[in-house]
């Protein structure tokens, strides 16, 4: 690492660094150490909450409806990122391979609903995905359209449609994340595709190898980095996902920020919360450390 | 030979293959419509809001002239502007820090200020409601400063990622203009203002973006650490949302959408596109 030794310039280094480390500190480190610490506590009355280094918290959280909900989030959140990858990465080459006077449209184009807020978004979804939504009059009209040709092809026709129900369930909230998480997905992508030297796309494909085998052998080999960097960067926020599952969810819908937000807001648990925010924050450090583990380099953001 | 029949193309034109069109196209239906329905329903003229039933602006009205509404609203963009001036001087600063300095526990230094971007935004906005309850934070101060706690709980999630695209752009800088800068008996300060804040300028403008956006979006921390006085646009919208899906919903919703829309149309007049799309 080159730089100046901080001892060289001791004014210059104490103005820029005290701002950050007082911020650091006092509003990110130590209340985080507050969680830390109230996750072995225990309630004593209704507001009084005494750090007695218990781990019934922790234990608690191993019972088995709260690993459920933890084997759920998990599970939910690979499933979206799954998708978001078989979705977002013909969309990251169609941009990279895209003239250079429409990719920055594209990118743009990308970007806009990310940075729509979250909220907004989710409730546009909503409205779409009701029982009386377009998307149940559109999969209404297939039906009838179905029902019609069957008619005319002197069959029976189909029963009369009922409206699906879209919204309030596991499928509305993985469809909810998708939606949510897909510009997540395409911008790691398209960085790391632009960075690809085209020469080996373009001996392959000289060598005979289709474009399919192209793509599985040598492109997504070397862009490996940036699905690496593309999965966590969905991965992880789609596990803390608190909106989507509250707004689009059913009661089985339940993910673990949910049942956090729970202890907070109606169970007044406060130490049972915030050992559930740990055990989730344990859980991103280790995915985190899984994916260093297998680059040697780390890389910046 | 009937391959020849296909129109040419280079191998590497992906995007000018159909299927490559229509998926591209499918995607962007799929991110666009929604929003596109959401705003012209906000000029549906019924109550229920499922079928349309005419042509109105009657919820605009009432959307501005729900006073919490427009309470939230003034006090999310006063947060979001205060929260972004905090987090340019603030993420500048750690960004200068980092790349100019070598100190013991650098590298510690270095992941803890980023880690408020990788921790969950759930157990963040929990840490920020227990330690405002621990140290008593006052909640009954005067306007602004009623907003003080979502503003530092803002600060502290926005700064770091000013410092991101500060670190990633003082990269560029040519240290050989520094040292000019100092040989012509430029001070420390001089040097700051006058060599490296007009390097690091356009950085400084996408982390501004960033910030205001970031603030403006936020939901979950705000949730945390908002209290009856203090609710934010997103706060409000979230409470109406649960309660019922109306027009004036969308109406509230169209103005926030507008709001971003102009926001990168300024992005773009500043910066062009292409400097937009690189800073992510």
């Amino acid at each position: 690492m080159t730089g100046q030794d901080w001892k060289t310039n001791r004014r210059v280094f104490a103005a820029v660094s005290l701002p950050t480390l007082f911020w650091i500190i006092l509003f990110f480190l130590l209340p985080m150490a507050i969680v830390w610490l109230y996750s072995f506590g225990e309630n004593r009355g209704l507001t009084d909450i005494e750090i007695s280094g218990t781990l019934d918290n922790y234990k608690r959280a191993t019972e088995w409806l709260y690993l459920t909900i933890f084997g759920k989030s998990f599970a939910v959140a690979a499933l979206v990122t799954l998708i978001c990858l078989i979705v977002g990465f013909p969309v990251a080459m169609a941009i990279t391979f895209a003239n250079e006077k429409w990719r920055p449209w594209l990118l743009l184009g990308i970007m806009l609903p990310f940075w729509t807020n979250l909220l907004i978004r989710t409730y546009a979804l909503m409205m779409l995905l009701g029982t009386q939504g377009f998307a149940n009059k559109g999969l209404g009209a297939l039906w009838e359209g179905t029902s019609w040709l069957k008619v005319l092809a002197g069959l029976q026709p189909l029963p009369t449609w009922e409206p699906v129900p879209l919204l309030f369930n596991n499928f509305a909230v993985v469809f909810g994340l998708v939606y949510v998480h897909l510009p997540f997905m395409v911008l790691p992508l398209y960085a790391a595709l632009d960075r690809l030297d085209r020469s080996l796309i373009e001996a392959s494909l000289d060598l005979g190898a289709g474009h399919f085998r192209t793509i599985m052998r040598i492109v997504v080999p070397l862009a490996a980095p940036g699905i690496v960097a593309g999965v966590m960067i969905t991965l992880i926020p789609a596990l803390g996902a608190y909106l989507t599952p509250d707004l689009m969810g059913g009661t089985d819908s339940q993910m673990i920020a949910n049942v956090i937000e729970r202890q907070f807001k109606k169970a007044n648990d406060w130490p049972f919360g915030a050992a559930l925010s740990f055990l989730l924050i344990y859980a991103m450090f280790i995915l985190i450390a899984l994916q260093s583990m297998r680059r040697k380099v780390p890389e910046a953001h | 030979m009937a391959r020849f029949a296909r129109p040419s193309r280079a191998p590497l034109e992906y995007s000018r293959t159909l299927w490559m069109r229509l998926w591209v196209g499918a995607v962007m239906l799929f991110l666009y419509a929604p929003l596109i329905v959401l705003v012209i329903f906000s000029f549906n003229d019924s109550k229920r809001n499922v079928v349309w039933r005419g042509f109105t602006t009657r919820y605009y009205e009432k959307a501005l002239g729900n006073d919490q509404l427009v309470e939230a609203l003034f006090n999310s963009l006063t947060i979001a502007a205060l929260a972004t001036i905090v987090s340019l001087a603030l993420g500048a600063v750690a960004a200068v820090m980092l790349w100019r300095f070598r100190f013991p526990l650098k590298g510690t230094v270095d992941g803890t200020i980023s880690l408020p971007i990788i921790v969950p935004e759930i157990c963040l906005g929990v840490a920020f409601l227990m330690f405002f309850a621990r140290v008593g934070w006052p909640t009954d101060l005067v306007w602004p400063f009623n907003l003080g706690a979502i503003t530092i709980a803002h600060i502290t999630f926005c700064f770091p990622f000013v410092t991101m695209v500060v670190r990633s752009r003082l990269a560029s800088f040519n240290r050989e203009q520094e040292e000019a800068a100092k040989d012509l008996g430029a001070s420390e300060w001089q040097m700051f203002r006058d060599v490296l804040i007009p390097h690091i300028r356009p950085a400084l403008v996408a982390g501004a973006l960033l910030s205001f956006t970031l603030s403006l979006d936020d939901f979950v921390i705000t949730y945390f650490t908002s209290g009856p006085d203090t609710i934010t646009f997103p706060v409000k919208v979230y409470s109406m949302v649960r309660f019922s899906v109306t027009p004036e919903v969308n109406a509230a919703s169209t103005l926030l959408i507008v709001l971003t829309v102009i926001l990168t149309f300024i992005a773009l007049k500043l910066q062009g596109v292409k400097a937009i799309a690189e800073t992510h």
